[in-house]
């Protein structure tokens, strides 16, 4: 294959390239803050990494930690119940159920 | 009477182990030690949560126990420069790799350097998709792709990426790859920071996109590097991930 004609076969694949980018929708999930629902550690921040917040909740579905979670699944994703029995679901504001005591 | 600079040295070479500076007072003067003790302890206790935050992996591979005094001697050869704690650990891929009593372990190095590189790209600049018309309409001989300020490109010596995955949660029966790997980066639409191993071709039409090539002088790099390398997959990934900021012509 000469130089002229691998620059045209490239020159359509990339047009192909080009073409297929153009449909391809960005992938951006809507999501919310949803708390009461992270395992103890696995907690979302802000600020994200290299912050102090992150990961610092101390209990499994700390109340007063959130996640980020796929919107509209906050409010109705399963959760154990409490060790007491009490029903557990997040929640979109902060609760003051499994709070660790200070 | 110090200047306050100078103060500041002292209290800082202090915290590190040095003499007192001039002027503590405690209300029981034989107390000033034990009293100043508390700040060198914070300090320690707090840098050593900031870099096993922002290096979970390494964390878990030494051990926390390990860890822990691993810190504070990077803590001591490498202060941070910045308050923004996030900034902090640039060099801690390099101290890895020069410390002797890990020498056997020549892989952590190259996955502290994912882990920083994870953190730089999840506070990159934000920026908007490409509008997709523009893209349809373009000359590939003169479109240069713009890639969002998160996009990352590691090259590294050891098989850094599968060591990262495999201590991941569920990543535990991953394959471990052998020899060296070059990492992708970048901060998705839904603000998840992915790491993906990526083969010669892709690395070197990525290489060619971030320096300012066009698109077919990119996709020929591509192929120098890799006969046969369709560019498709990966600009596609890139388009999805919402990594595609702007085609120039």
């Amino acid at each position: 294959m000469t130089a002229m004609t691998s620059r045209f076969v490239l020159g359509a694949s990339l047009a192909g390239a080009l073409g297929a980018m153009a449909v391809t929708p960005v992938m951006a999930q809507e999501m919310e803050k949803c708390f009461g629902v992270a395992l103890a550690g696995q907690n979302d921040c802000a600020a994200g990494p290299g912050t102090t917040c992150a990961g610092t909740s101390k209990v499994d579905y700390q109340g007063n930690a959130w996640k980020l979670v796929p919107a509209g699944t906050c409010m109705t994703m399963d959760l154990p119940a409490a060790e007491d029995g009490m029903a557990r679901s997040g929640s979109l504001e902060a609760l003051e159920r499994d709070v660790p005591k200070a | 009477m110090h200047a306050h600079p100078d103060f500041l040295a002292h209290f800082d070479a202090a915290l590190r182990g040095g003499p007192l500076p001039a002027g503590l007072t405690a209300r029981d003067a034989a107390e000033v030690e034990r009293r100043f003790a508390v700040y060198r302890n914070n300090v320690a206790v707090s840098l050593t949560e900031a870099l096993a935050t922002r290096f979970p992996v390494i964390r878990r591979l030494v051990g926390a126990e390990y860890f822990a005094p691993l810190a504070r001697l990077y803590a001591e050869a490498d202060r941070p420069k910045s308050p923004v704690l996030a900034e902090w650990g640039a060099g801690f891929a390099g101290f890895l790799d020069g410390f002797a009593p890990l020498s056997a372990y020549p892989y952590l190095g190259d996955v502290a350097r994912i882990e920083y590189a994870r953190g730089r790209a999840f506070h990159a600049a934000d920026a908007s998709p490409v509008d997709p018309a523009r893209l349809a309409a373009a000359d590939p001989g003169r479109v240069r792709l713009v890639l969002h300020p998160s996009v990352a490109l590691l090259g590294l010596t050891h098989p850094a990426v599968s060591v990262w995955a495999r201590n991941q949660p569920g990543g535990e029966t991953l394959p471990l790859a052998a020899g060296p790997q070059t990492a992708l980066i970048l901060r998705d639409a839904a603000f998840q920071v992915p790491v993906q191993a990526i083969g010669p071709g892709d690395a070197a039409l990525l290489r060619a996109v971030l320096a300012g090539a066009c698109l077919s002088d990119a996709a020929a790099a591509a192929q120098r590097a890799e006969p046969g390398h369709d560019p498709q997959p990966l600009l596609v990934t890139l388009m999805r991930a919402g990594a595609m900021t702007d085609a120039t012509e």
